[in-house]
């Protein structure tokens, strides 16, 4: 059998030392390993976008690396959203209040894209939206919500009344 | 869907590398942005024994000027490709390409050398680089040497990479500035590989074509490069049985596997119609100067 190879990540502020299979996939790392079961197993294929994470700043379907490719860096998951003090961060008030979710499978891997679309894009139109949402596939809400979701966020933000409503 | 076992290595230089490779033989492979092959690792359909992984190595994330050649680091991501400044200025069709590789969370971590050295038909690069006239920078155990994209790919996942060399630059000689570009991908929905896609890369002159290059993406068992169809359109003002003509050109020379994506003369017809749209969109960007 191969050896464990030593790994050190951060993980929504808490850093993180073990010793893994060279084998062992990110997702399963969070899930098992730490117990972060927010970010989600969908296709295990790298379609459906329900694993991703934030890592280094980039978002990335957590099925489709080693934990050992992980060595180094700074995750954060759906469980490191929410503001420090418990309550709902913008974004995710915003799925919210916009009814961007319906059963809420591809939500943690929505919001974590999305977080990383406002970063890269501040204030993007519907059809940025929904390029930059693309790796991410929901079966329930046909999309509409989730985009007025990410607008509302952005408007937030940005400190301007937002233009969308609910449908 | 869970990979087989193997041993892991992460060497920090291109030579460390080739050493690894050259060491396990076989049974070594090269891992990059890993989103080729450990989709297939974990459908048990590839099975190395020992991964090195590069993402180790910084020489190999970047993107600089060389004499008249942009020389593109093997492990630059798309996501870098497409912020890239020099690429946009340079080789916007780089760029226009990335985008319509995979989805956003695969770009990031996908990287060029990735997608030219797969030797996948279905990788958008590498008809894209053939348009360019890129040349592959191989390095291995015998030292370093260039391929010309043209004479890269020998068939499904074989390409004239040996066993122990790493693909560790692409080296695009810059278009002059006010070329014309386009990559034009017929896909089912994102992620998909291209039902039929083409690259254009052509000047024009007073209005008329100086000189041109066309290349196809799965639409055979490599990229091709459709010379005839390309060789046809010099001198013509892309009048559309011009375009026609280099359409009907190019569709001869495809071979295209029946899939799910549609039967080969469904995917034919498709490359006629992508080669058509290519050179209408480049024509209309090298006649605006962009």
């Amino acid at each position: 059998m191969t050896d464990q190879i030593p790994i050190s990540i951060t993980v929504n502020g808490r850093s993180v030392r073990r010793f893994v299979d060279p084998r062992l996939l990110l997702i399963h790392f969070l899930r098992e390993d730490l117990g972060l079961t927010g970010a989600h197993i969908g296709c295990e294929t790298s379609h459906c976008g329900a694993c991703t994470v934030d890592l280094d700043g980039m978002s990335v379907k957590s099925c489709t690396m080693f934990a050992a490719q992980a060595d180094g860096a700074t995750i954060t998951t759906i469980e490191g959203m929410a503001n420090p003090d418990g309550t709902l961060s913008v974004l995710q008030e915003s799925f919210r209040q916009m009814h961007g979710l319906q059963c809420g499978y591809c939500t943690p891997g929505m919001i974590m894209r999305a977080s990383v679309l406002l970063r890269e894009n501040p204030d993007p139109t519907d059809d940025e939206v929904r390029q930059g949402i693309a790796g991410n596939l929901c079966r329930c809400t046909g999309y509409q919500n989730i985009v007025k979701a990410v607008r509302h966020a952005a408007a937030v933000i940005n400190g301007r009344p937002s233009q969308e409503a609910a449908e | 869907m869970i990979p087989g076992t193997f041993v892991y290595h992460r060497p920090g230089t291109v030579q460390e590398a080739v050493a690894l490779l050259a060491d396990h033989g076989e049974e070594a492979r090269p891992l990059a942005g890993g989103h080729s092959l450990i989709p297939m690792m974990k459908l048990r359909m590839a099975a190395p024994e020992h991964l090195v992984d590069l993402r180790g190595i910084g020489a190999l994330k970047t993107i600089a000027e060389d004499g008249g050649d942009i020389v593109i680091g093997a492990a630059v991501t798309q996501a870098q490709a497409i912020a890239s400044d020099l690429l946009a200025a340079r080789l916007p069709i780089i760029r226009g390409t990335a985008l319509q590789i995979a989805d956003p969370q695969i770009r990031y971590l996908g990287t060029l050398g990735g997608n030219v050295a797969n030797g996948d038909p279905g990788n958008d690069m590498p008809a894209v680089m053939q348009c360019l006239g890129a040349r592959y920078v191989a390095e291995g155990p015998d030292g370093v040497r260039e391929i010309p994209a043209a004479e890269f790919y020998l068939g499904p996942y074989a390409t004239a990479l040996a066993p122990a060399e790493i693909l560790t630059a692409i080296r695009v000689p810059a278009p002059p500035a006010g070329h014309g570009w386009a990559y034009e991908k017929l896909k089912r929905k994102v992620g998909d590989y291209a039902t039929a896609a083409a690259a254009v890369v052509l000047t024009l002159a007073a209005g008329k074509v100086a000189t041109c290059a066309i290349a196809l993406t799965n639409l055979g068992p490599t990229p091709l490069l459709a010379n005839a169809a390309a060789a046809g359109l010099v001198g013509s003002n892309l009048a559309p049985a011009d375009v026609k003509a280099a359409a009907d050109a190019a569709k001869a020379i495809t071979d295209p596997a029946g899939d799910g994506r549609g039967p080969p003369a469904y995917r034919r017809e498709m490359a006629g119609v992508m080669v058509a749209r290519a050179l209408t969109r480049a024509a209309q960007r090298a006649a605006n100067g962009a």
